[in-house]
């Protein structure tokens, strides 16, 4: 099948790229307090609702808490449900979110990443997505306003299949993608209805005539049950991802194959791993070392949860030596990213050296030049195993 | 009972099973309504509040109290306007208790999330 994609290519910010999404999805619900730099997003929903364009519920509430509330009272009741926040609105959320993934809500969420206070600070970074981390959630990360599109639209297909039904996180970079505008090629509105279906909710709450009771009390005999569930669901998100992704190629002509682009990974004896929009940065700085015969590479994360143990550990072995840049501090230890990635290579006979860079907390820029200093950094055999930082003021 | 985690319900969903109708979750009650029927208006406010269902009706009047499921909590006297519903102790006869092991029962009773509306009632 030929892909069917809309003529004409438009001139979208990452906050429109969402919203027309989630115009084209058409949610039951979607409830969302503003908070920057999200609000945007339900700026342009909101006017999609004003303007009869959707015929969505749209709730809004006095505090992120109430929002993610309110979407699990509308998930469970059977609605196709959607919500948006950031930084501190997440951290209020993040209770709920973690119910929201126990009472298998397939709630899909865009995060407009902004750092956490303290310092209070506006601007990007991952400090926010990594509340998720072990909340049972899926997480993407895109590392431009096409990419956040194509994920929002893929999102409520991997949420709501049927061995996941966990929320799915759309992450992309505060101001950076959020508030820049960029060239983005919607699909046709009717293709994007019919690709996320119809949301066949499995025990809606109002269906009265099959009662049930949502998310009861779990004493010591069940607790560990319905927890293990949980590593279930979410380790199906890998395959089901995949499946998605086929069928959006088919649709689309976007090719998005597993859990990473590689960006001339495969002969690099030097690598990246970077996740959001610092992937594009880095490969201008592949691009300028490899017209130098150098032999670098990237690897662009898209999965963050589940982490793609084997897929990144197989990509990354047998190189010289690996970056692992971390956009959020896991104060005490390796960045989470780092975390991930050493472990993934533990296993290996070919593990690369590892190290670890923070770069960009609460929206410090990061250039490509100073990327092309960490793929020199890291051929020096001796270069120290503690955490190392891009751009700060030592 | 204890299933393998593969055998019990998503996310642990209960649903309406004819065993759940065996769970008589109104033996948790302390206290019961009781109601007064010559005070009554039959504005069915107590039926619209009562988190349990528990409040029956006749012909859409208020018919009296399901007690196999009514968990005592006084929504229904505290919503009535006419003051036709009055809690009253479960047990005719509640020994009164030392008043040792009255703090601690009533520590235990919010831990658990359904201790007595009001205390001094039971006495």
């Amino acid at each position: 099948m030929a892909a069917r994609v809309s003529e004409r290519l438009q001139v979208l910010t990452g906050h429109q790229a969402v919203a027309e999404a989630m115009r084209q999805i058409e949610p039951d619900v979607v409830a969302a307090y503003p908070i920057t730099p999200q609000s945007e997003i339900m700026h342009y929903f909101a006017e999609f609702v004003a303007n009869g364009k959707v015929r969505t519920e749209l709730i809004t509430v006095e505090s992120e808490h109430s929002a993610m509330s309110a979407c699990i009272g509308a998930a469970v009741a059977g609605a196709r449900t959607m919500t948006a926040t950031a930084s501190q609105g997440l951290a209020l959320m993040i209770e709920m979110v973690y119910i929201a993934s126990a009472m298998r809500c397939p709630i899909v969420m865009a995060i407009a990443n902004r750092a956490l206070s303290g310092p209070i600070n506006i601007h990007c970074d991952h400090s926010d997505a990594m509340l998720g981390r072990d909340a049972g959630v899926a997480q993407l990360f895109a590392e431009d306003a096409q990419e956040a599109y194509d994920f929002m639209v893929m999102a409520p297909r991997i949420a709501e299949h049927e061995d996941v039904l966990l929320p799915v996180w759309v992450n992309l970079d505060g101001f950076t993608l959020t508030h820049t505008a960029d060239v983005v090629e919607l699909l046709e509105d009717e293709l994007v209805r019919e690709f996320v279906g119809e949301y066949r909710p499995k025990y809606p709450l109002l269906d009265v005539d099959h009662p049930t009771t949502q998310g009861p009390f779990a004493l010591p005999e069940y607790y560990f049950e319905l927890k293990r569930q949980q590593v279930d669901a979410i380790n199906s998100v890998p395959r089901v991802l995949q499946e998605v992704q086929a069928e959006f190629a088919r649709l689309s002509g976007r090719e998005y194959q597993g859990f990473f682009e590689p960006y001339y990974l495969d002969d690099a004896e030097y690598a990246m791993v970077v996740m959001g929009s610092t992937a594009g940065t880095a490969k201008e700085a592949v691009d300028r070392l490899r017209e130098r015969g150098e032999r670098v590479g990237l690897l662009k994360l898209w999965l963050f949860r589940p982490f793609p143990r084997e897929e990144v550990a197989t990509a990354l072995e047998g190189k010289e030596a690996v970056a692992v840049l971390d956009r959020a501090f896991s104060l005490g230890s390796y960045g989470p990213l780092f975390l991930e990635v050493s472990s993934a290579l533990y296993e290996s006979e070919r593990r690369p050296r590892l190290y670890n860079y923070t770069y960009g907390l609460g929206g410090r820029d990061t250039t490509a030049s100073q990327l092309e200093a960490v793929f020199r950094q890291i051929r020096d055999e001796h270069l120290s195993k503690e955490m190392h930082y891009i751009n700060l003021r030592e | 009972m204890f299933k393998s985690y593969r055998a019990l319900p998503l996310g642990g969903v209960i649903q309406a099973t004819p065993d759940r109708a065996k769970k008589k979750t109104g033996d948790w009650r302390e206290e019961k309504p009781v109601w007064d029927e010559g005070k009554c208006v039959n504005c069915l406010l107590c039926w619209v509040r009562c988190p349990e269902a528990a409040i029956l009706t006749e012909e859409e009047e208020m018919a009296g109290f399901d007690y196999d499921y009514c968990k005592g909590c006084g929504i229904c006297a505290h919503t009535c306007p006419t003051e036709a519903i009055e809690m009253v102790p479960e047990e005719e006869e509640v020994p009164k208790p030392e008043p040792e092991r009255e703090r601690a029962g009533a520590a235990q009773g919010r831990g658990a999330g359904r201790g007595r509306r009001d205390g001094s009632k039971s006495e």
